[in-house]
């Protein structure tokens, strides 16, 4: 696995020592290279292969359907199997003040496990004020875990919207959440991560519709003339279908009829982030507030300088 | 503010009220910082490596149950111990005038009781982020003094 490590804006010899640190286990050091890719100054490439064995997997679904238990669920299970599980979970900033309060923690009982926390690191991210380029970070992130020895790496977004395929499009394999009685309108609100989705996970089993809407889910998917995701139907809370759904991830193929949608989506992040990290970008937004420079002039002008 | 600070607001012990707790992660929200909240009744030790894990810079313990005079020193020694000195400590809670003092000479940078303003707290973690003698591993030493 080849990683070019881009650009550390002061320390040059302890980013070395920090990720011989943090392969040996040191969290700390670990925690630190994170920040350090989130702030910008650190930045991972990879080409890890999508091929067999997923790396990445992205667990993505509407607020409140309980991505958050049924991870800790799955991490426990994997865990078991004798895997080391890091998780990226992501929670969204306050577009105001720019603060984020990151809750995702809370649910996790697998990190309070004296025989398990050392096999998971959990990481909360916020999506910052440029939210459009934390997808990337948020690879950069993945890559560097991957890098110094974890095994696998999760990536748990905010409650979806269509933000949230980008983010989910990062990862080799994307597992969309649903929860029961989610409604009539649930197919056509939930095209875009359908398209993209290589499971469907629908947790609260215990609840009423919670079986309907796994049908009706199953029915939509099978109605396109593409091999369709499988469906599980799980509880978090009383851990029904747990091992069941967590073995069908460990091995979970990328859907063949995703790749097209997902390569789009990292195209798209792609180019967002070279416009957000361009030097230029606030000037051109306040050229184009006060009129200085015309939209054309200002989207060449990113174009060019960047690269 | 460059970067988002990232802050950890604990429950530490066996103290079931964390109205306190949640006002105070808002509040520093508000104040465009990143905020991880723990959770209920959670270890010294469980909470260090909360702070390890996420990164956090700074670490806000809240206690109701009297337990502080036990609870905070212990925490900060544990930090020290972990190589994790540069972490600044704050409380807050029902804490006794009276217990104050020992929570500063164990590293404890303020401490916040009922009544305090947000702006107090945001004011707090801005001087102490500056200065390079406020985290745990310099021990006894500075601390808020809201007439300075």
């Amino acid at each position: 696995m080849q990683v070019g490590i881009g650009i550390r804006l002061n320390e040059g010899e302890i980013l070395v020592d920090r990720m011989d640190a943090a392969k040996a286990g040191d969290r700390r050091a670990l925690a630190r290279l994170l920040s350090s890719i989130e702030n910008g100054e650190l930045r991972f490439n990879d080409s890890h292969s999508d091929a067999s064995d997923w790396k990445i997997l992205a667990l993505t679904g509407p607020p409140g359907v309980g991505k958050s238990c049924l991870l800790d669920r799955l991490l426990h299970e994997w865990v078991d199997a004798g895997l080391r599980v890091a998780v990226l979970a992501v929670d969204p900033s306050s577009p105001r003040s720019g603060g984020a309060l990151l809750g995702d923690r809370v649910r996790m009982s697998v990190v309070d496990d004296e025989n398990k926390k050392n096999s998971v690191y959990v990481r909360s991210v916020a999506t910052r004020k440029t939210s459009g380029s934390v997808p990337l970070v948020v690879q950069d992130m993945a890559f560097c875990l991957l890098e110094v020895g974890w095994d696998k790496v999760v990536i748990e977004t905010v409650g979806a919207g269509q933000s949230e395929v980008r983010c989910a499009a990062v990862a080799d394999r994307i597992v969309l959440v649903e929860g029961p009685a989610r409604g009539d309108g649930v197919q056509a609100e939930k095209a875009g991560l359908l398209e993209l989705a290589d499971a469907v996970i629908v947790n609260k089993s215990d609840l009423d519709g919670a079986q309907r809407h796994a049908n009706e889910l199953r029915e939509s998917l099978n109605l396109g003339h593409e091999e369709a995701p499988e469906v599980y139907l799980v509880s978090a809370l009383h851990g029904t279908g747990i091992p069941q759904a967590s073995a069908m991830l460990l091995s979970l193929n990328q859907s063949i009829r995703a790749g097209r949608a997902r390569w789009r989506e990292r195209l798209l992040s792609h180019h967002e982030r070279l416009l957000l990290e361009h030097p230029q970008f606030d000037t051109s937004l306040s050229n184009l507030e006060e009129g200085l420079m015309s939209f054309d002039e200002a989207y060449a002008q990113l174009r060019n300088k960047n690269e | 503010m460059d970067q988002p600070l990232r802050i950890v607001i604990a429950k530490p012990g066996l103290d079931g009220h964390d109205r306190g707790a949640k006002v105070v992660a808002r509040a520093l929200r508000d104040a465009g910082h990143e905020v991880i909240y723990t959770g209920l009744r959670r270890t010294p030790e469980q909470i260090i490596e909360t702070v390890r894990d996420e990164d956090a810079i700074l670490l806000g313990l809240s206690s109701l149950s009297g337990a502080h005079g036990h609870l905070f020193p212990r925490i900060c020694e544990t930090l020290r111990e972990h190589n994790m000195g540069d972490v600044i400590v704050f409380g807050g809670g029902i804490i006794p005038e009276d217990d104050r003092p020992p929570l500063f000479e164990a590293g404890v940078r303020a401490i916040f009781g009922p009544g305090t303003t947000s702006e107090e707290m945001v004011e707090f973690i801005a001087t102490a982020i500056q200065r390079d003698d406020a985290g745990v591993g310099h021990g006894a030493g500075w601390h808020w003094n809201p007439s300075e």
